[in-house]
Order: structure tokens, then C-alpha cells, then sequence
């Protein structure tokens, strides 16, 4: 397998976590709140997926679990956030270190146990094409992201509830002052938020890499939200960055196969430092920001 | 004789020690324009708070068609058809006019924007319902406000200072819409402090003072001096006479400014020159939005322009263009931004410790530390000769009412002895009386030969204050008009552009 389609056949994958994390910040983000506690609840979810996977619960179980665990935490953040009124990005952090904290004990006893993960699934027909067929075998989780994109997309350009997230976004004093209950729904938008983080850890514990090792999220939850901002809180571009990031980290691991001169710490590092050179250029462009940005984002919101 | 649409008995709301509203009793009749007259500061807003169910009411009753309701949420009182235009309008600007439609009233955007297009020939409010909302000017924005409410089909539409924001022919238009929807037997209340606009439209006046009724009457059968007693406690104070003056050296130049913002909703300024000489008072007119604040950060150094441009801006006949606020203070340049928290004053900073912001050359400093008795001395000062109702320089800056947090920073800004002030919106939120003495010291600072460029909506204030008005229109500045030779209805066609681009 030559490394193109090494790296075609395995971004999609690569970039699921990030994906799925990332969809669920974007919803919680549009409707104003700024959650920082993506990584700790993506470490927590990880945990827990993996440990009702190595216990014989089966894959479902373990991501309804690590749903559930994500849900816990996003609790926390919008009982305090929320409901207190305390600092967004505050609370954000603790929340965050929480969730490490919490994946360290629980799954202390599991370190550097293995599973089994998912068979992958081809598309029939096309996974038979030269070079590009590696794309069309995937486990049943990356299918079902690809389809949560489209239907997040979906709901932000055609559903009145995707008007209505922006709006509570945009102007939370104003959607209150026409009738809507923005605490309430900010609320179910972080619900949503945590459960997809809890659903990305999963992923990431018991299907892309089905081990437990301490500290394994390694900085995915920053860069979903880095990939939030990078994408200009538009379900397109967040898709392409987080497959951009995917093929990336694959990249370093062909050039390093293939025996480039050039250190492999430099080469892991790259796709960080491509993300912060498009954050970069995407955030010098105020105009961009300005009209899809979201104008209330970590604001405290109270009637 | 049927009962009134709407019936408040004994309605009170008090915030912390102030009472903002006072047992109030008001009837607003089927098919009236019934209007709230009274100062800022008199209860009006937050009584349509407590009819729109925004806020709740700490005692009294509402009676909608005669039976008691308890209006717990805006959704409550839009469900009995209670419809309401904010005076800062609640729409969403990234999205278009029939999405912020749609948040409001069910239905497809298709059947909505038929709807909106109908609705706009029946009662002359057209607008295209797929605009983006920042792209719509002030009173286009009025109108989907408007159109929002009339969508649900209200029994009662309440209109909070509607007229502040429009040109003199827009508020025709505005009447005229009004005047048809009572027609077809909606209510309306209608907020304002413009004594002839009330006289003009309102079948009832309910006036407020202090937060308690003084009045209920038919405004037609009473001039504006008794509905003036009625609203101030005492008569309108008396227009100011600017006496002529000589033109002293220029003082503020602006030569052929051109400026594209970075804020995407910001207004482009093209080609603003103006002439501001010694002892004249130069009023800049138009409806916010058209490039105002865009101006004012420009003039105050907030927004700085590239070194090979300096020359665009020049102070007391040097090129500042490229130098920040404190090196155009330090020519004698002073400035009384409009957003008065934030950038006028600290709101969590007391009194004292704001005067040390800008006031510092005044012998607060003693070898670089502050002297906290010459602070507090001239805080004091301040206050006494402006007659700023506070506890004392230690008050946070925060705590003061908009009017009296006015006086102060224009007191502290006028303490600095300028030769060249810039005051914006000098008297948005002030109430008749501190207005006037607002007014009053500006002239007095004329006459002492300081210029004095004002930014203001009121039309009438720089009318009464000017000895020279130039309008902003999208970003442009029309030529020089003298108020004593020039009517408002003129200075309202360059607010719309209707006399074509200024040069």
C-alpha cells in the first residue's frame, strides 16, 4: 500500500474523534456557550467506553456509557455555568481537569490493556476503485459521524430549531424578550455537547485505538475546539479541517515509515502547526468572524 | 361602557431602593393611541416591561378585557395579543429579515415573505424580506420590528420611543402607519417625551413623573406648556441665544477623510471634511449608523490613521492622524465619548479614581504617585459645580444614573480647560433639567472661545445650540448649514439623502 492510500484510506478514521467532538462543541457554541471541558470529557468518555468494552458489555454499551459520562460532566458545566451564572471559561477548565482526573482512577487498573475494535464495512462498489477505495471501508461509527454532519448541517441551514440556536447565540436578551427560554435551551444544546464528546472519547478508546493508556485524549478535545473556531462555526469547514487534521497525522507517519531526514518529533508536531497557521489566517479575516461568529459566545446569560 | 382593553390597578415595581414604579393605574380603550409621556427616568420602560411580562410587578393587578391575567413571560403576553417594538430593536442581524420573522410567527419563508409583502402595501412598511438585517438601515429595521408584531395579529402594539430614531419625514410615515392600524381597531401605546408628537397622534396621555401618575388627559385639548407642567413638574426652561461671535483659528480640520472600518456592519466614511474654528459650536446631525461612531473614534484617536495619512486630521494646526488619544489631549484636545460606561468611565471605579483618567496633568500626580487629596478635592469640585447627585467622589462610577454619570464626565472633561472639545450625544439619557444645563455650559465654552463639536440625533438641540450643522449621511458629510436660515425639514432630507451625495 503505497502512503496516499495509507492516508486516504485511514483519515476518515483518523479524523473521527475530532469530528465528532467538534460537532458537538459547534452546536454548543452556536447557542453561546463556550465549553472548554472538551478534553476531560472526551478523557472520561474514553475510560469508560473502554472499560464496558473490556468488561464483555459490547461496543454499544460502551458508547451509551461514555454518552452518559460525557452528559455527567456537561451537567456539572451548565449547573454552575448556566445556572449560577459563574465564568464560562472558568468553570470550563475545571470541568475539564475534572473529567482527566476522573479518567485516571477509573481506568487506573486498565492501563495498557487491549481490545478488539470494530470490523469495518465496506460501500459496495466503490470500495473496489484503485487508490481511492480504501475511503469507502469504514467501521460503522465513521458512517454514522459522516451522517451526523450532514444532518447538523442540515438542522443549521433549513430547521427552525437551527434558527433559533443561532439567534439565542447572537442576541440571548432579544430571543428572550420574543418568548425563548434561552437557559433552557442552552442547556440541552450542552447536554448535546457533552454526549457527543463522551461519544468521540469512545471512539477513539475502543475503536481507532483500542487500548487504555493514561492521558491517551492527548490534547484531541483542544484541538476539536480549535477546529470549531478554525472552521468559522460552519459545519462544512469544521468537517474539512477535522479531515485535514486526520490526514496530517497520517502524513507524519508515512514520512517517518518512509524514512524522511527529518526529525520525528518535527514531523509529529506538523499538524499542529498547520492548525495554527490556518487558525491564523482564518481569524485575520475580521469580516468572515464577524458574520458567522457567534456575537454572545462565553457571555453569562441571566433574566 | 365596555371595558378597556387594557387595565393596570395599582401597578408597582421597585429595583433595590428606587421605586420605579408607583402604584400606577392606566386604561388604554379598544382602538386608542394612548401614550406614555413622560422624562427618562420616569418609570415608562419599565411599566411595558411589566405589561410585556419581561418583569414582574411586585403588587397591582392587569385586567385584559375586564378579567384579571397574570403576565409572566413575553410569550404569556403575546398569546393575549400584546405585540411590542423596543426602542433598541431585538432582531438578529446575521440573520435575514424573514428568518427573524420566523423565530416569531409559524410558517414556511415562502408564505411568510408573501405575507411581510402583503402586510407592507396595506400599511406602507415596505422592506425585502430576504435582506440581511445589518445590511437595513435604522427605520428599515423599525419596520420589521413592526411588521414582527403585526405577523401575530396583536390587540394592543406598544411602541417604545419609536421617533427617536427616525428622520422628521420618516415620523410622518410612521404616523400615518399607525393612525391605519387603529383604523382597523388596533391599540397602541405609544412612549415618548416629544410633547407635538403626542399632541399630533394620541387620542389619551398618561404622563409619568418619578415613577408615579400625574396626569391623564385628551393631549389635544392641552398645549405643550400644561403637558410639559405635567411631565417636568416646572415649565420647559427657556431656548438659549447664541450671541455672534468672530471665527477664531481653526482648531479641528478634516481634509477629504476616508476610512473603511474593519467591522464588517461598520460604516465607510468617504471624502469628511469639516472646519471647526475658535468659539463656534459645529453640530454634526444624522441618524446613528451612518457612520458616527466611526467618526468619533477617528477624531478621538481611538482609530488611527497610517503616517503618510496624518495630514487627513489636524488639531490645533498639527497633523495628528497617526497619534493616539493621550498625545491629542496633550495638545489641548478634550472628549465625552457617547457609550458613557466603558468609555467615558470605569463603571467599577469610583468617582474619584475616574477623574484621575484623564484629569492627571491637573495636579493629581505627585512625583508620579497619585495625590489621593488633590483627587478627591477635585472629584468634589466636579460634583459641586455640576451639580452631580452622588454620595461622594468615593461613589463607583457605576451606581450613577445615565444623567447624572453625564455631568460628571463632562464636568471632569470641561475641568480640563480644553481648546478643542468633542462631546457626542452630549444629552442621551439626561433628563430636562440636566440637559439644559449640559446645553447652557457647552455655550459658555463657546463663548470663551473653546470649539465645540457636537454629535448629536436631537435635531432640535443643535438647533438650539449650533452656530453651524453638518449632516452624516452613509458615511458622508453634507456641506456647512446654518441653522437660523435653514428649516429641519431640510437638514431631514440630507439625514434621508434625498438631496443628493455630499462632495
Amino acid at each position: 500500500m503505497s502512503g496516499i492510500e495509507f492516508i486516504l484510506a485511514g483519515m476518515l478514521a483518523a479524523a473521527t474523534p475530532f469530528l465528532l467532538a467538534a460537532l458537538g462543541e459547534l452546536v454548543v457554541e452556536r447557542a453561546g456557550v463556550l465549553n472548554l471541558g472538551l478534553e476531560g470529557m472526551m478523557a472520561l468518555g474514553a475510560a469508560i467506553g473502554f472499560i464496558v468494552v473490556y468488561e464483555g458489555g459490547g461496543h454499544v454499551a460502551a458508547f451509551v456509557a461514555a454518552g452518559f459520562a460525557g452528559v455527567g460532566l456537561a451537567l456539572i458545566f451548565a449547573g454552575l455555568a448556566l445556572g449560577l451564572r459563574a465564568n464560562q471559561v472558568a468553570v470550563g477548565l475545571a470541568v475539564g481537569i475534572l473529567g482527566q482526573g476522573l479518567s485516571s482512577l477509573v481506568g487506573n487498573s486498565y492501563e495498557s490493556l487491549t481490545i478488539t475494535g470494530l470490523p469495518k464495512l465496506a460501500f459496495p462498489g466503490l470500495s473496489d476503485l484503485p487508490v481511492v477505495g480504501g475511503m469507502f471501508v469504514q467501521d460503522i461509527v465513521v458512517w454514522l459521524s459522516l451522517v451526523a454532519t450532514a444532518a447538523i448541517w442540515a438542522m443549521f441551514r433549513y430547521s427552525r430549531l437551527g434558527l433559533v440556536l443561532r439567534a439565542i447565540g447572537e442576541n440571548p436578551t432579544a430571543a428572550r424578550a420574543i418568548g425563548y427560554r434561552v437557559i433552557a435551551l442552552r442547556l440541552w444544546a450542552v447536554v448535546f455537547g457533552g454526549a457527543m464528546a463522551g461519544f468521540a472519547g469512545a471512539y477513539a478508546a475502543t475503536v481507532y485505538t483500542p487500548l487504555w493508556a493514561d492521558g491517551m485524549i492527548a490534547g484531541r478535545g483542544w484541538i476539536a475546539l480549535a477546529l470549531v473556531v478554525f472552521g468559522t462555526w460552519l459545519t462544512g469547514r469544521i468537517f474539512f479541517g477535522a479531515l485535514l487534521f486526520g490526514a496530517l497525522s497520517l502524513a507524519s507517519l508515512v514520512a517517518q515509515t518512509e524514512g524522511w531526514a527529518v526529525p520525528s518529533q518535527l514531523l509529529s508536531s506538523l499538524p499542529y502547526i498547520v492548525t495554527i497557521v490556518v487558525l491564523g489566517i482564518i481569524t485575520s479575516n475580521k469580516k468572515l468572524l464577524k458574520l458567522n461568529g457567534v456575537a454572545s459566545l462565553g457571555e453569562t446569560f441571566g433574566p | 361602557m365596555p371595558a378597556p382593553l387594557l387595565s393596570l390597578r395599582k401597578m408597582t415595581k421597585t429595583y433595590g431602593q428606587t421605586v420605579a414604579n408607583s402604584a400606577i393605574d392606566l386604561d388604554v380603550a379598544e382602538g386608542s393611541i394612548h401614550a406614555i409621556l413622560g422624562e427618562n427616568g420616569a418609570g415608562k420602560s419599565t411599566l411595558m416591561k411589566l405589561i410585556y411580562g419581561v418583569e414582574r410587578p411586585d403588587e397591582g393587578e392587569v385586567l385584559w378585557n375586564g378579567i384579571p391575567v397574570h403576565l409572566t413571560s413575553p410569550a404569556e403576553a403575546r398569546r393575549l395579543g400584546i405585540g411590542m417594538v423596543f426602542q433598541h430593536f431585538s432582531l438578529f442581524e446575521t440573520l435575514t429579515v424573514v428568518e427573524n420573522i420566523s423565530l416569531i410567527v409559524p410558517g414556511s419563508k415562502a408564505d411568510l415573505a408573501a405575507r411581510i409583502r402583503a402586510l407592507g402595501q396595506d400599511f406602507g412598511l415596505t422592506v425585502d424580506p430576504f435582506a440581511d438585517v445589518h445590511a437595513l438601515s435604522v427605520g428599515e429595521r423599525q419596520r420589521v420590528e413592526i411588521i414582527r408584531c403585526l405577523l401575530t395579529e396583536p390587540r394592543l402594539l406598544i411602541l417604545d420611543e419609536p421617533t427617536s430614531v427616525l428622520p422628521p419625514q420618516a415620523v410622518g410615515l410612521l404616523f400615518e402607519t399607525l393612525r391605519r392600524l387603529r383604523a382597523k381597531g388596533v391599540s397602541i401605546l405609544f412612549i415618548s417625551h416629544k410633547l407635538d408628537e403626542i399632541r399630533a397622534l394620541c387620542d389619551r396621555a398618561t404622563i409619568l413623573r418619578g415613577g408615579r401618575v400625574t396626569g391623564d388627559v385628551d393631549p389635544r385639548q392641552h398645549d405643550s406648556h400644561d403637558l410639559a407642567r405635567m411631565m417636568i413638574g416646572r415649565d420647559m426652561p427657556a431656548p438659549l441665544h447664541l450671541a455672534p461671535m468672530p471665527a477664531g483659528e481653526v482648531r479641528l480640520e478634516l481634509a477629504a477623510l476616508d476610512h473603511t472600518p474593519d467591522d464588517p456592519f461598520g460604516i465607510a466614511l468617504a471624502g469628511v471634511s469639516l472646519r471647526l474654528h475658535a468659539g463656534e459650536i459645529l453640530g454634526i446631525a444624522g441618524i446613528s449608523g451612518n457612520g458616527q461612531s466611526e467618526l468619533s473614534r477617528l477624531i478621538s484617536g481611538e482609530t488611527l490613521l497610517p503616517a503618510s495619512r496624518r495630514d487627513e486630521i489636524r488639531m490645533m494646526d498639527q497633523p495628528v492622524g497617526n497619534i493616539g488619544p493621550a498625545a491629542r489631549r496633550a495638545l489641548g484636545f478634550a472628549f465625552v465619548p457617547e457609550e458613557r460606561l466603558g468609555r467615558g468611565a470605569v463603571p467599577e471605579m469610583s468617582l474619584a479614581d475616574n477623574s484621575l483618567l484623564t484629569a492627571h496633568p491637573l495636579g493629581l500626580l505627585k512625583r508620579g504617585l497619585i495625590d489621593r487629596q488633590a483627587e478627591a478635592a477635585f472629584t468634589a469640585a466636579c460634583i459641586a459645580d455640576f451639580d452631580v447627585r452622588t454620595s461622594g467622589p468615593e461613589a463607583e462610577a457605576g451606581s450613577l444614573s445615565g444623567g447624572n454619570l453625564q455631568k460628571f464626565i463632562m464636568g471632569r472633561e470641561i475641568s480640563l480647560q480644553p481648546r478643542l472639545l468633542f462631546v457626542a450625544q452630549p444629552t442621551w439619557g439626561v433628563d430636562v433639567g440636566a440637559a439644559t444645563a449640559i446645553r447652557q455650559r457647552l455655550v459658555k465654552m463657546r463663548n470663551e472661545g473653546v470649539a465645540v463639536l457636537v454629535i448629536s440625533e436631537e435635531l432640535e438641540e443643535l438647533f438650539e445650540i449650533c452656530d453651524r450643522i453638518q449632516v452624516l449621511h452613509k458615511g458622508a458629510l453634507s456641506p456647512s448649514l446654518d441653522p437660523r436660515s435653514t428649516r429641519p425639514e431640510e437638514i431631514g432630507r440630507w439625514m434621508i439623502g434625498a438631496v443628493g451625495v455630499a462632495a
